[in-house]
């Protein structure tokens, strides 16, 4: 703790403010103290300009998350980048020690474990979920009676999420009692080890994963829906047929959307965290996902300096990914309006 | 597009005429098919889930011998009385309510006064600061987390909920966005209004634009309320001591002690998922408005 806000905390407890309120006295105050700082500043300003009241209100409604940004974001990146050339372990003072941080990522075997395993898992996942939400939202995308229940059930267990839904399949896919050998063994197959066998909790968490489409597939549902019939109907009088319908009017409508949620799809997937830590890395690490090897790094071992060159290392990865997928699918995504920058088109209309 | 179905001649090909359908609406064994596909697939969507609840109510022996089965031949509600009192779950709750609702609060508030002047105070650097926004939200959380946790263990917060809490104030690029593309989807008039009736910037935010902005309050609180019960990462890095500890925490403990205890541990997890549930089935609508305006259109 820093010593200047040991001292408010001491004072704090002097004044006898509730224990449980102690820490936050500190934090308070020097917000206090910034936002009189911001007000007179604004004050003034507006005396000296008075028509700029305008820009003065943007500055201060966007107040709160400027000094977040700086405070949560800002600040920490810079130190980050510092910690990550040092090795400190929280207790004595960090030592600097340059790029062995970042040499020693390179050659841990763990580092490419992880990376291994979190790479397959955002490869093979999301394009998985995205085929499976697609292809339900297709189905979906009627009005016949009852649909509207097959909507909630599939949207369902996007509910049961993180922890309890990690606690609900380890015991589905438990090799004795699980459903899903049960199931298996009354269709006369011998199930896998699932979780508990290396070479299957890999694919058994993918599985898992594609519980949890229910969202993606409301999204591609109401983008389906927003398609102009118009476009349809055209074509169709063109003598164009189903498949062609899809490939030339769905999909290239929808390829926004689908952009979309990959990118987002695999920015979380590449931060899959719960997973790895119920499964204590699962056998032989296959479990060891980037960020579960960071925490254990850093909140385990204690070793800040290694924890944040890994953390630039899934940065950096994830910038390379997002802009490979997003470079990739430039020529296949259509927009129609202006959300895309410079390669926007129009559709003629009548 | 109304006139153009009306003035069709009836010689007309079939595959036009049903304008207001889907063109894979006409196919008759193609429905019948699609039905079923969907009718098993919902089937093996929802099993895990009545299976989960059925485990919950089932004791030690049962779980072994029932298998895949969800046919309910024992109720032990006793495993619900056990979830609830057998670990100090109301304290648990208690955390998971403060670092859910206070956050919910914060980011609203926050998010929107930002949103608002994203899209209704175009001022000089305006833009550019809104890229910077846009820019963040590919920032992994996880390279700031490191030292996130120095900043708070500075400030001598570790061990407490407010880690969990306070950065929710500051806002988050995603929902700040979300407000912004709402904000300007509004009438400009009402701001000219308000202006001539001198009222100031703030006060018009307050007045004008927030109670018109309550479907997207509303539909980020929902989706806020999903992310915050449910956040394990961060009670994970910051919460040591029992008393702290969130749902999710507890029931990865819990999981990781009592692992063989599986009815328990199944009941613990109905309960954690029970607020969830409920919020979905009162809130269907605003659930699904929200994840479609998330969903990048």
């Amino acid at each position: 703790m820093n010593p200047t806000i040991g001292w408010i905390r001491q004072l704090a407890e002097s004044w006898r403010v509730p224990t449980a309120l102690v820490p936050l006295v500190p934090f308070l105050l020097l917000l206090i103290a910034l936002y009189a700082v911001i007000g007179l500043a604004a004050y003034g300003a507006l005396r000296k300009w008075p028509r700029a009241d305008k820009t003065i209100a943007f500055w201060l409604f966007i107040s709160p998350w400027l000094i977040g940004f700086l405070m949560f974001t800002v600040g920490p990146m810079i130190s980050s980048v510092y910690v990550s050339l040092t090795s400190w372990d929280l207790i004595t003072p960090p030592r600097f020690v340059g790029f062995a941080n970042y040499s020693e990522a390179f050659q841990d075997p763990r580092v490419a474990q992880a990376l291994k395993v979190t790479l397959l898992y955002a490869v093979l996942s999301v394009p998985l979920q995205t085929a499976l939400a697609f292809l339900v939202a297709l189905l979906m995308n009627v009005d016949l009676p009852g649909i509207r229940l097959f909507r909630t059930i599939w949207y369902l267990p996007s509910l049961v999420s993180g922890v309890a839904q990690m606690v609900l399949f380890l015991w589905v896919f438990n090799p004795q009692y699980g459903l899903a050998n049960d199931v298996l063994a009354r269709a006369g197959i011998q199930g896998p080890g699932w979780f508990s066998d290396a070479s299957w909790a890999l694919p058994t968490v993918i599985l898992m994963s594609l519980w949890t489409v229910g969202g993606a597939m409301v999204i591609y549902l109401a983008g389906l829906k927003d398609v102009p019939l118009t476009l349809y109907e055209a074509a169709a009088l063109d003598g164009a047929g189903l498949v062609r319908l899809f490939w030339h009017i769905t999909l290239p409508q929808l390829s926004p959307i689908i952009l979309f949620n990959v990118l987002t799809g695999i920015i979380g997937a590449l931060q899959i965290f719960t997973q790895g830590f119920i499964a204590n890395g699962g056998p032989k690490d296959s479990l060891l996902f980037f960020v579960y090897y960071l925490y254990e790094n850093a909140f385990q071992n204690f070793r800040m300096g290694y924890a944040s060159a890994l953390a630039w290392m899934l940065f950096v990865i994830i910038l390379a990914l997002t802009a490979v997928t997003a470079r990739a699918s430039a020529f296949a995504v259509y927009y129609e309006t202006d959300l895309g920058g410079r390669r926007r088109r129009r559709t003629r209309k009548g | 597009m109304a006139v153009l179905v009306e003035t069709r001649p009836a010689s007309e090909p079939v595959a036009v005429r049903r304008a207001d359908r889907p063109f894979w609406r006409r196919n008759l064994p193609l429905t019948v098919v699609q039905y079923v596909l969907l009718a098993l697939g919902s089937l093996a969507f929802v099993y895990p889930f009545l299976w989960m609840i059925a485990t919950s109510l089932r004791s030690l022996a049962g779980v072994g011998s029932s298998g895949a089965s969800i046919w309910p031949r024992e109720f032990l509600w006793d495993n619900y009385t056990r979830a609830l009192t057998s670990f100090p779950f109301w304290r648990y709750a208690l955390n998971s309510v403060l670092t859910t609702l206070i956050p919910i609060v914060g980011t609203v508030l926050s998010c929107s006064l930002a949103g608002f002047a994203f899209a209704r105070l175009r001022v000089r650097f305006s833009g550019v600061i809104f890229a910077v926004v846009l820019a963040t939200m590919l920032l992994p959380g996880e390279v700031t987390m490191v030292p996130q946790f120095m900043l708070f263990n500075n400030l001598g917060m570790i061990d407490t909920l407010y880690p969990l809490i306070l950065p929710a104030f500051f806002g988050s690029p995603f929902y700040i966005f979300l407000f912004r593309q709402f904000f300007a989807r509004m009438p400009s008039e009402l701001a000219d209004a308000a202006v001539v009736d001198g009222c100031g910037w703030f006060r018009m935010f307050l007045l004008v634009y927030l109670p018109l902005a309550r479907p997207a309050v509303v539909a980020v609180s929902i989706l806020l309320f999903m992310g915050y019960w449910n956040n394990f990462l961060g009670p994970a890095i910051y919460i040591n001591s029992d008393q702290w500890k969130t749902l999710p925490l507890a029931l990865a403990g819990f999981q990781s002690v009592n692992g063989t205890d599986t009815p328990l541990l199944m009941a613990t997890s109905v309960l954690i998922t029970l607020p969830c549930l409920a919020i979905f089935f009162f809130a269907q609508k605003q659930i699904t408005n929200g994840i479609t305006f998330t969903g990048g259109r």
